[in-house]
């Protein structure tokens, strides 16, 4: 039956003794997450406010951690990590790609009609 | 009824029908396919939204300066804490709903109704703070001119600090009155007049030596541009053309208007689908405690309802991203 659940998180790093305890786990998890995120946020460090591949080092570190607490969600609270290999693959698989490729097509976009702004004799500043 | 038994040849078999290929049952593989399509939509609006910004990537407002504000602390500068309190209001009631499922699968009745009546007031917490976070922006707090261009000029002091119009602005005698219905044709009214009018601005400005023009425009050091008191003075005479307080849909006092419209759709739209959830949940709640699923000894239904659950938690991790830190 689908009532047995995989115990173990972070590649069996942490193995918990029941299902319930893999919830409270995840929680403190997500929680030290969101405290990191917030942490950052407010006090903006300088080091990490370089240019990585055309954006701010910080950001990069932001979205990182997003993916990892969506991650969590979806294989713990959604129980993505007991369903069979194909319906993971189906579900996960599918979303990832067609967001990148609208991430990408969207913001190259947004990025060219700025430079057409930029220099391209638009006058936006009265 | 036994002669109507069709025998395929086919039972025990891959494709022989009743079988379940994905090992899920119909409804929840139907719930994941709906979670997909949705999430594809919610990515659709935030990726527009980052289109957007990358438009006016020098001019976008910065989240920090505009969610400030804390209930119940005035005057307080409180970057992004009540967001953070939001996440986790809702990540803690993901949490109640997965536990609710738990007990769901242990056939725990008593403990699935508490799960569920935490899972649903956290739900209303959440949609709770986002009125008052809805609220908060619209009514503004500093009011700032927008010039013909249709950029944003706010106010600072030499310090850097802002000033809000209030503070500063000289309030005459005014004789222009709000055009109703009853002043002429009957579909034909105005909104609210500002509290000042840009002349009235202007001569606050120049009683007070203090105060600069703050523009849209953010320089090298992620800081939005102060100009000197000169520039401010030229710039307010000859662009500013109305007064800004809050935010709706056409205006928006923190910068530019597209920033308060992919606020009230992105939050909106994920906020609508939070309070359908609760109403869900609710539904789901009246049936456990009326015993339905008891009697079925199965309670995939709540099961169901917390996958939809989890995945709003999901979009809003990211619109949190998205919205308030990057």
């Amino acid at each position: 039956m689908a009532h047995e659940h995989k115990l173990e998180i972070f590649r069996g790093l942490l193995k918990f003794k029941s299902n319930t305890q893999k919830i409270w786990g995840v929680l403190i998890f997500l929680t030290i997450v969101t405290i990191v995120e917030v942490v950052l946020g407010i006090l903006k460090p300088e080091i990490l406010m370089g240019q990585v591949l055309g954006m701010k080092a910080l950001n990069w570190i932001f979205i990182i951690l997003t993916i990892v607490k969506a991650y969590y969600i979806t294989w713990d609270f959604m129980h993505m990590r007991d369903e069979l290999k194909s319906l993971r693959r189906m579900v996960v698989w599918t979303a990832i790609f067609l967001i990148l490729y609208l991430i990408f097509i969207l913001l190259q976009e947004g990025g060219y009609v700025f430079d057409v702004y930029k220099d391209g004799f638009v006058k936006r500043d009265f | 009824m036994s002669t109507t038994v069709v025998n395929t040849g086919t039972e025990g078999k891959t494709w022989g029908g009743g079988n379940k290929p994905l090992n899920a049952s119909y409804g929840k593989m139907m719930m994941w396919f709906f979670i997909v399509s949705d999430a594809l939509t919610f990515s659709g609006f935030l990726a527009a939204y980052g289109f957007s910004r990358f438009k006016f990537i020098d001019s976008w407002p910065i989240a920090d300066e505009v969610f400030t504000h804390f209930p119940f602390l005035h005057g307080v500068d409180a970057p992004m804490y009540y967001v953070a309190f939001m996440t986790f209001v809702l990540i803690m009631s993901s949490v109640t709903m997965v536990l609710a499922v738990d007990a769901g699968h242990h056939l725990n009745k008593g403990k699935v109704t508490i799960y569920m009546f935490l899972t649903i007031i956290g739900g209303l917490i959440f949609v709770g703070s986002q009125a008052w976070e809805w609220n908060t922006f619209i009514k503004g707090d500093y009011g700032a001119i927008q010039t013909k261009g249709g950029n944003i000029l706010q106010f600072v002091d030499t310090d850097g600090h802002r000033v809000a119009l209030r503070d500063f602005a000289v309030a005459e005698e005014t004789y222009r009155a709000e055009h109703g219905r009853k002043d002429g044709l009957w579909f034909v009214q105005e909104g609210t007049l500002p509290t000042y009018t840009v002349d009235e601005v202007i001569n606050g400005f120049e009683a007070h030596d203090n105060i600069l023009v703050r523009t849209q425009i953010i320089d090298d050091a992620g800081k939005k541009t102060v100009l000197s008191r000169g520039e401010s003075l030229k710039l307010l005479k000859e662009n500013g053309r109305t007064v800004v307080e809050g935010a709706n849909l056409h205006v928006n006092e923190y910068g530019s208007p597209l920033f308060a419209d992919f606020f009230f759709f992105i939050t909106g739209f994920h906020g609508f689908h939070v309070f359908s959830g609760v109403i869900i949940n609710i539904i789901i709640f009246f049936n456990v405690i009326l015993g339905t699923y008891e009697r079925r000894k199965n309670y995939e239904m709540v099961e169901k309802v917390g996958l939809y659950w989890h995945f709003v938690d999901l979009v809003w991790v990211f619109v949190f991203t998205f919205f308030y830190l990057v």
